[in-house]
């Protein structure tokens, strides 16, 4: 470290005059040329053990007289030396910065890459539609993907042999219990409707995000696995108004407020009356093309109300309570959101498809 | 079901274009999944008279045609040479899609200014319309043509294919649609026409009906017609059929096909000779019974199905197919036509049981109305007398063990409200349900007691009835509120709380999230599984998989991950490091498997420099290995790493992770055997985390430790020690040490600066008191006490 020191700074004897401590001090800091320098010059001059700080130091030994005069003289040099060495940071931070605003650099060069993961785009779409029912006052929860028979049909009013199983065509498990397969993955995320009814009393809104799977030839708008969102509330005096009410506000949010929703009959066998929402379409803004099958509509949930024989099955009292559940594809909306054309770019996991999310 | 507007305009008026009821009746709940036609959809396009030619004021070889409409005259700028006073013509509107009749593509009729005339519309050519090339003069329709109604009513061929749910199979009839439309646009429909004269001598005791199992086939219906001509049917039933979707076949199947079409009874033409003693017998098929159907295939019976028999065996498989013994031939000439009504649940698993999906079979398993049988017979025998030149018996045998009564439905105008979410007048609720063919009584003061017609089987309790009230006045006509009342009790979910927090530390740390499928294949799976693992948790298999490919429920995410990972890399040398969280499902003895939350990712290729380009040595076992440090860190659980072995691992190269003493995880280098499988060349890693395991143990909120204000001493230690001791080891016991606030592992050495088989760890190791600031000496002797526990537990010593 000492080797370092610069020469010009001697080590200081105890009796030097304020005067040569000044002038050399002030000669010194005009050689200084850079922080490091500068620092150097402080530690000498002020610091702990430095010229100046040893002659006020020095003061306790001096007589009284002496003491005030020359203490005041050394206090003014204190002062003047600090604002000297103020003046000098400023004028080398100064001269630090002209010389980077001379230097300039390409501000098009990219920055040194940093980590970028992504979530699927699912995902993505999956947590802005929860956090679209979560702030109605929803609450989330889950269920088992792979299920028995009696939640996922049965008790939804869809019992075996019953025509409406035509509409999930389902996958079942390699098991036989009393000569029937009881045990699925799950068609649709419904059962959960049965599942929370089943654990709790009103008033109830949940929403069971999860995935389902379906016996299905994939083509450009099927794909047999599938992300669902279930919606449910169940209250006294939930009406047909509030289930509107409620799929417009997600549709808004969603889709934007220009949007335009509609809804139209439709049927499931769990709830009545049954219901579809849907919006216009984007491509065509109703119109009617290819993409809304020239109904200038797109259809974008099923929903409904809660069927009594549901109600009273779990044990609520159907006169009391009405409710409402619905049920949405992520992908679908995730489709209609970013404009992909092809549900199977979801599972195929391209990162040149992952990325661009 | 296919129906042809102009069969369908034989019982309703259509009042609006093709496309516009579309609409209304999707709107409805009958949903018209495509309006099909040959010749073009002629929306927009109507017959229209002219009624005025005159002079373009400023082209001598343009006119002005004014079209009469209904009620309405438009005038419009004409080219073509054959326009006439007094012709029917087709009229486009503005708006209607037709075909450009320059470019032959389909355009939009736009407003348009021609030669400074206003056009209001189009006259068409057939080109125009899509139906020829023909383009050098306009369509001249036929003088009866009717003014006024859409074009596609008069002579188009549009089809409505309407996917029709499950609940109403009186819409497979195109009956049952007229009721729809007549419902929805307020005109009233005409029943066909059942009414004929029985020449014939009276069918009873001539043939005899008996349903044994009535709790199958609740009526049995059924009519002789004698003397028939064997033919074609005339065109215009033919045309309906292969509108509708059916082939030809002969006059008396035609009429049964038409029929069933027409109303939704399914119907079956016996050959009357054929039938032993006359006779049917409704009854259970016997164990191994046999029947030959029309399809000439030849099936095994069993008694849970129907059948029909005669005197001796059985002619046909109720409600699924009749046996070729009995079928009508060109030489038949007597009929005994069956209509009945069949218990749905049974004809839908016969069906299934025997592979055997009809017409017939598609709607009985439905449920139709057990009112429609007689009807439906007497519609057929009709066309018979009148097609096929037959003689009707006299009466007809109606076996109909237990008669349901009419359903009545009461509906309260309370849960009429509640439902709808807003009033509405008694007097609209008795309107819109006469509409649909209910009866409706008020019963002041507070409800109305509903019959529900026959041809409604779905209709059977108040919040039915309701609905039809709601879509018949329209959805889109119900106000829009918010959710009222009390918020439920919220529902704690830390299971999916860690999972989102776990995706997203690892997407901020630079992975990409995958979502891969819950199927796989054994084959797969035992790439990366252990056979013991396979046999200890056999994974569960799909009874009717749609490949090998996904014929098992995964029981580990490595597979998926691997083969999306050989996917991307595709000779890129980059970094790709993929994660997914997903349920694998591991079987439990006669329950649903245990569905465990899991998070697994794969890291492969070269760290990126300065620019992005890959750079440095591959990832391995430790890059893997900083994406759990980073999740344990910031999840608040202290793990330990393990040498451990694994099937899919590299020995020496895997750790199993524990947190508490229980295993969560593991991380290591793919071995290469395994990795070639997935045709992976290249180095990966992996790491696999129960979240379900971790979960007890993650902090949910960290308490607050204040950072003491005394300030700490710093020094590096190099520690020489066995090459085998782990660096974890060494540094717990420095961690232990009271004074030690923290120890960090900065340098791993070995070579010829330390004796062989040992190993240098330098650390950094801060020390500091809470309560005061140390001294050089309180240091020195916290220093030698850790020195003498390393030398007594690892043999480590200092390094000189």
């Amino acid at each position: 470290m000492a080797a370092s020191l610069t020469p010009a700074l001697p080590m200081p004897s105890d009796n030097e005059s304020l005067e040569e401590i000044e002038s050399q001090a002030l000669s010194d800091l005009g050689a200084v040329a850079d922080g490091d320098a500068l620092e150097r010059w402080r530690v000498a001059y002020l610091g702990r053990r430095g010229r100046l700080t040893r002659v006020l130091r020095g003061l306790a030994d001096l007589p009284l007289e002496e003491r005030k005069r020359v203490g005041d003289k050394a206090n003014r040099l204190k002062q003047e030396l600090e604002g000297a060495v103020r003046e000098k940071r400023a004028r080398l931070a100064m001269s630090a910065t002209e010389a980077l605003i001379a230097e300039r650099i390409d501000v098009t060069l990219p920055g040194p890459p940093l980590p970028s993961g992504r979530l699927h785009p699912t995902t993505q779409t999956l947590r802005d539609v929860l956090d679209c029912f979560v702030s109605m006052g929803f609450q989330v929860v889950e269920g088992p993907e792979i299920e028995w028979d009696r939640y996922n049909f049965e008790a939804l009013r869809i019992p075996r042999d019953h025509p409406a199983r035509d509409m999930w065509d389902t996958l079942w498990i390699d098991y036989e219990k009393d000569g029937e397969r009881p045990m699925l993955l799950r068609t649709h995320t419904s059962p959960n409707q049965i599942r929370i009814m089943e654990q709790t009393q009103p008033p109830i809104r949940v929403v069971v995000p999860g995935k389902c799977y379906r016996y299905e030839a994939t083509d450009p708008t099927h794909e047999w696995m599938m992300t669902q969102v279930e919606g449910l509330a169940v209250d006294e005096g939930i009406s047909m108004a509030d289930l509107k009410g409620t799929l417009a506000e997600f549709a808004r949010r969603i889709f934007g407020p220009d949007r335009k929703v509609a809804f139209r009959c439709d049927y499931f066998p769990f709830v009545e009356p049954g219901m579809e929402l849907r919006i216009d379409c984007f491509l065509c803004g109703g119109d009617g093309c290819r993409t809304c099958s020239r109904t200038g509509w797109i259809e974008i949930l099923g929903a409904g109300m809660v069927h009594p024989e549901i109600l009273e099955a779990v044990g609520y009292d159907s006169e009391r309570y009405t409710g409402f559940a619905f049920g949405l594809g992520i992908e679908r909306i995730a489709m209609l959101r970013h404009g992909i054309e092809d549900i199977r770019l979801f599972y195929a996991n391209d990162l040149r498809f992952l990325s661009q999310f | 079901m296919r129906v042809p507007l102009k069969w369908l305009s034989e019982y309703v008026d259509l009042t609006l274009d093709p496309r516009g009821l579309a609409d209304k009746l999707t709107v409805a709940g009958v949903e018209v999944g495509e309006v099909i036609s040959a010749a073009g959809e002629w929306e927009g396009i109507y017959v229209g008279e002219v009624v005025d030619v005159s002079r373009h004021p400023n082209a001598d070889r343009l006119v002005l045609a004014t079209v009469e409409l209904a009620g309405e005259r438009q005038t419009v700028v004409c080219g073509a040479p054959n326009v006439a006073v007094g012709q029917k013509v087709p009229f486009a509107r503005t708006g209607a899609r037709l075909i450009d009749g320059r470019t032959g593509q389909p355009t939009v009729l736009e407003p348009a200014v021609i030669r400074g005339v206003e056009s209001a519309g189009m006259v068409c050519s057939e080109k125009e319309l899509g139906l020829s090339d023909y383009h050098e003069g306009i369509l001249v329709l036929a003088d009866d043509a009717p003014v006024g109604v859409p074009l596609a009513a008069y002579m188009g061929d549009v089809i409505f294919d309407i996917d029709v749910t499950p609940n109403r199979p009186d819409l497979l009839a195109v009956v049952g649609v007229a009721r729809e439309v007549a419902a929805l646009t307020d005109v009233s429909v005409r029943e066909p026409s059942i009414e004929y004269a029985a020449a014939g001598k009276p069918i009873k005791g001539r043939a005899q009906v008996e349903i044994a199992d009535p709790d199958l086939c609740p009526r049995y219906v059924a009519a002789l017609i004698e003397g028939i001509t064997m033919g074609e049917s005339p065109p215009w039933m033919q045309e309906r059929l292969i509108g509708a979707g059916l082939r030809p076949i002969n006059n008396v199947v035609d009429i049964t096909n038409y029929v069933m079409l027409e109303m939704g009874q399914p119907l079956h033409a016996f050959d009357f000779k054929r039938l032993r003693r006359g006779q049917i017998v409704v009854r259970r098929a016997r164990t191994d019974e046999t029947l030959l159907l029309l399809d000439g295939t030849e099936q095994k019976l069993s008694p849970e199905m129907l059948v029909i028999a005669d005197a001796e065996v059985a002619v046909a498989v109720a409600g699924v197919m009749g046996g070729l013994d009995s079928e009508i031939d060109l030489n038949t000439t007597n009929v005994l036509l069956e209509s009945a009504n069949f218990h749905g649940p049974s004809i839908r698993r016969t069906a299934a049981a025997l592979k055997v999906r009809t017409d017939a079979s598609y709607r009985f398993e439905k449920g139709l109305s057990p009112e429609l049988p007689p009807i439906a017979a007497q519609r057929a025998v009709k066309l018979m007398v009148e097609l096929c030149g037959g003689k009707a018996a006299a009466g007809i045998i109606d076996v109909h063990p237990k008669r349901r009564k009419d359903v009545r439905i009461t509906l309260t105008q309370k849960r009429l409200h509640t439902l709808l979410g807003m009033e509405l007048p008694v007097a609209q609720v008795r309107q819109v349900l006469s509409r649909l063919g209910f009866s409706c009584r008020w019963m002041p003061p507070d409800r109305f007691v509903v019959r529900v017609p026959y041809w409604r089987t779905d209709v059977t309790i108040a919040d039915d009835v309701v609905e039809e009230i709601a879509r018949i006045i329209g959805y889109d006509e119900l106000p829009m509120t918010r959710l009222r009342g009390e918020f439920p009790a919220a529902w704690p979910q830390p299971r999916r709380e860690l999972r989102d927090r776990v995706a997203d530390l690892l997407a901020a740390a630079g992975m990409q999230e995958v979502v891969t499928y819950s199927l796989s294949s054994l084959e797969q799976l035992a790439r990366v599984l252990a056979p013991e693992e396979l046999s200890t948790h056999a994974p569960l298999r799909i009874a009717n998989p749609m490949s090998q490919e996904q014929e098992y429920a995964r029981t580990s995410l490595r597979a998926s991950l691997l083969r999306t990972l050989a996917d991307n890399v595709r000779h890129r040398e980059d970094l790709i490091a993929l994660f997914e969280t997903a349920r694998v499902y591991l079987p439990r003895e006669d329950d649903l498997p245990e569905e465990v939350e899991t998070v697994a990712a794969v890291i492969s290729g070269r760290l990126p420099d300065r620019w992005g380009e890959p750079a440095g040595e591959p990832a391995g076992f430790y890059e893997a290995k900083s994406y759990l440090d980073l999740l344990v860190d910031h999840l608040g659980v202290s793990a330990q790493y393990a040498e451990a072995t694994d099937y899919a691992l590299l020995p020496g190269r895997a750790a199993a992770i524990s947190v508490d003493d229980q295993r969560v995880g593991i991380v290591g280098q793919v071995h290469p055997r395994v990795a070639s499988q997935f045709g992976l060349e290249a180095p990966v890693a992996m790491f696999e985390l129960n979240l379900d395991a971790l979960l007890p143990h993650v902090t949910e909120v960290r308490h607050y430790r204040p950072v003491a204000p005394y300030p700490s001493l710093d020094e590096d230690l190099a520690v020489v020690v066995s090459a085998d001791v782990p660096a974890a080891r060494v540094r717990a016991i420095i961690q232990q040490a009271p004074l030690v606030r923290a120890a960090r592992l900065f340098d791993v050495y070995s070579g010829p600066q330390v004796p062989s088989g040992k190993k240098s760890l330098a650390f950094s190791v801060s020390y500091q008191a809470s309560d005061h600031t140390l001294t050089d000496e309180e240091v020195r002797r916290q220093r030698e006490s850790i020195l003498i526990r390393l030398r007594q537990e690892v043999g480590g010593v200092l390094r000189s």
